[in-house]
């Protein structure tokens, strides 16, 4: 039996906007039979980006069609610039939560508002254009690195939960693990900031701090010709300053909260607060 | 979401049964007054090993043993583990074995850790099955080689109730001089066995498939068959089988053989029938429906159908709504993310193997609790359907 949450139970019963919208702006149709589960999302964008209906049919288990109908909910009446941000684990947020093992079914609801909305920009997947590295499920190498990075995957086994590449015959074990490999200089941050300590003077925590900045933080910041400056350390709370053209940027909040604060509570430490100085 | 026992409409008897109440009554003096060890000296024990006795002949009667060939086990999974581990064992020179593509994880598992744990030097046949599960005899004929140890070969499959001609194959293989092994978890109490007639020097049974409890299992041994003990220990079961025996259940397992052989034959004709009808019932209201498996040479109690383009755990999950207990081979039931390597080594397609329900009667069943899934199978279908991207309609 699996342990599924009350909200997945309800929307596998009850399922939300299941069908197909009539003349869809955009179609994402991924899965397969042969796969076991398969979804195809149709959507209807106004002339003003904004998703106005959305529809699933879905062929699967009970958190694949929860997860159809989560995705749906979650992406009526959002900017499509807004809806695109919606990642695996927050279908799954939105449910309570997946067993491990089903995570691949938020990760199929995820595929097909790409695909979607690829179709409605009139655009390629790039997820499509990898080599594929799991011929049972025709997962291909792009997309296996993308889950080991966004759900910071740490070894073969979870990459089958969420791409469920890996779950047939097996012979692609040897890549996947090649994979993670390759992609273990993120990995390696983690374990290290698995070990983090659990008290640092504030001296170390500065120290900590700067490195993170100069080499997760500032590059990308550089890139938009912005920068940060970190101004003081007060117990947890973690002054900084924006450079540059940071300062005009309306989403310069969202920065400092989703980007810097997300980054050093991650590889420094997990209760840090980041503000900007005034 | 959990429900009282008495309102479940059960139909996974294939999976585990209800132990009978008979069972249940014979069993309770053994866990309270009788706790002492039936290997004891004194006769407040030694009174305990009395009821291992009847059980041992009520056991050895329901199979046409001799209770001295049958040794009490955990379980079907290490009776089956006894008899391929000692067969490797008394012939080490052999390193051939014969099973089927579509046998139980317990000898699944334990031949691909053979292949593997002992650095590819055990050989494992796995017969092929047609589609309708059944073996092609000329394969088993020529598999069957100077080098092969021991033919393991389930009597009838657990997903689909197909029976295999064990006993003919049993003679076949006793003419070339192999050891022939038979897991008949599911086949003892719901087919006629009589050992004695057979050639089989192996089988394994499990007390829950049954109406006794889990954790008993017999293995039969034929008399003169070189035997290695799995579980060395004490000088329980004559020193085939050590550890101190689990009385109650032993004593519970012989009066549900008891009962199975007076129940084989309601086990044929009415739990057939109600097996009959919720088929026929299923089959003729659901469109794109069918039946997985050979339609006379199966269990009386097992109609394993699939319901093309809906996927299994779903159907479950609705069927579990009306207390309706089956199984299914999808993917998503299993653990894994393949569907029934059963339904797969038949060459069932995946529109059908993934939307695979298994059901399995018991005596217990009745015709209302028939009456009602099929009145409620239908409509889950034709709602998971309605979702389906893939559902062509009922026209095509």
């Amino acid at each position: 039996m699996w342990e599924y949450t009350d909200k997945v139970q309800e929307h596998f019963l009850n399922p939300r906007n299941v069908g197909e919208v009539d003349n869809p702006s955009g179609v994402g149709d991924v899965g397969s039979l042969a796969c076991g589960d398969a979804l195809k999302l149709t959507i209807k964008v106004d002339d003003n980006d904004t998703i106005v209906d959305a529809k699933f049919k879905t062929f699967g288990c009970a958190s694949a069609i929860a997860s159809s109908s989560a995705l749906t909910e979650m992406i009526k009446d959002k900017k499509v610039s807004e809806a695109e941000k919606i990642t695996n684990e927050d279908i799954a947020d939105f449910l309570g939560g997946l067993p491990k093992e089903k995570m691949h079914c938020s990760v199929m609801g995820r595929e097909a508002l790409e695909a979607a909305i690829a179709d409605y920009r009139g655009m390629i997947l790039p997820m499509a254009e990898g080599e594929i590295v799991c011929e049972c499920f025709g997962v291909t190498d792009l997309e296996v690195v993308r889950a080991i990075k966004e759900s910071k995957l740490r070894s073969v086994e979870e990459i089958t939960n969420f791409t469920k590449a890996g779950g047939g015959c097996g012979k692609c074990e040897g890549k996947l693990r090649e994979l993670l490999n390759e992609n273990v200089a993120d990995l390696a941050e983690l374990k290290r900031a698995d070990k983090k300590p659990e008290r640092m003077t504030t001296l170390q925590k500065i120290k900590k701090i700067e490195e993170v900045l100069d080499r997760e933080i500032k590059p990308g910041l550089r890139q938009d010709g912005g920068d940060i400056e970190l101004i003081d350390v007060d117990g947890d709370f973690v002054l900084v300053s924006l450079r540059g053209a940071c300062t005009s940027c309306a989403k310069s909040q969202t920065t400092i909260k989703e980007v810097v604060e997300k980054k050093l509570r991650e590889l420094v430490l997990d209760t840090l607060i980041v503000e900007e100085a005034k | 979401m959990k429900t009282s026992p008495g309102d479940e409409i059960y139909m996974d008897n294939n999976a585990t049964t209800k132990v009978a109440p008979e069972v249940v009554e014979v069993m309770m003096p053994y866990l309270t007054d009788y706790y002492g060890n039936p290997s004891s000296m004194h006769v407040f024990g030694g009174q305990v090993a009395e009821g291992l006795k009847t059980a041992r002949e009520q056991v050895a009667r329901l199979v046409g043993a001799d209770p001295e060939e049958i040794i009490f086990t955990s379980c079907g999974t290490e009776s089956d583990s006894t008899a391929v581990l000692s067969a490797l064992q008394v012939s080490a020179d052999k390193r051939h074995i014969i099973t089927t593509r579509v046998e139980h994880p317990a000898i699944k598992t334990l031949c691909e850790n053979l292949e593997a744990l002992t650095g590819h030097k055990h050989r494992v046949t796995r017969l092929k099955v047609d589609a309708d599960g059944m073996i092609d005899m000329d394969e088993y004929a020529k598999a069957l080689t100077e080098d092969t140890a021991i033919v393991s070969i389930m009597w009838a499959n657990n997903e689909t109730g197909v029976i295999f001609p064990v006993e003919e194959m049993a003679r076949l293989a006793k003419e070339r001089g192999v050891l022939f092994h038979t897991d008949a978890v599911q086949a003892v109490g719901k087919i006629p066995i009589n050992l004695k007639e057979s050639a089989i020097d192996f089988l394994s049974l499990s007390g829950h498939k049954l109406h006794a409890p889990k954790g008993v299992g017999v293995l039969y041994i034929r008399r003169g068959t070189p035997f290695v003990p799995f579980l060395a220990g004490g000088h329980q079961e004559k020193g085939r089988r050590g550890g101190t025996e689990n009385v109650a259940s032993i004593v519970g397992l012989g009066r549900a053989c008891e009962l199975a052989a007076e129940k084989l034959e309601e086990e044929n004709t009415r739990v057939k029938a109600l097996r009959d009808k919720l088929e026929h019932g299923l089959l003729s209201n659901v469109p794109r429906s069918m039946l997985n498996g050979h339609t006379t040479e199966r269990l009386p109690n097992t109609a394993n159908i699939s319901f093309e383009y809906v996927e299994g755990e779903s159907i479950l999950l609705h069927m579990n709504r009306h207390n309706i207990c089956a199984s299914s081979g999808s993917a998503c039931t299993s653990g894994s993310l393949e569907p029934s390597h059963v339904l797969r080594a038949m060459g069932v397609p995946f529109t059908a193997a993934h939307g695979s329900i298994r059901f399995s009667l018991s005596v217990y069943n009745t015709e209302e609790e028939v009456d009602f899934v099929v009145g409620k199978i239908p409509e889950i279908i034709e709602s998971l359907r309605k979702m389906s991207p893939f559902w062509p309609g009922e026209e095509t």
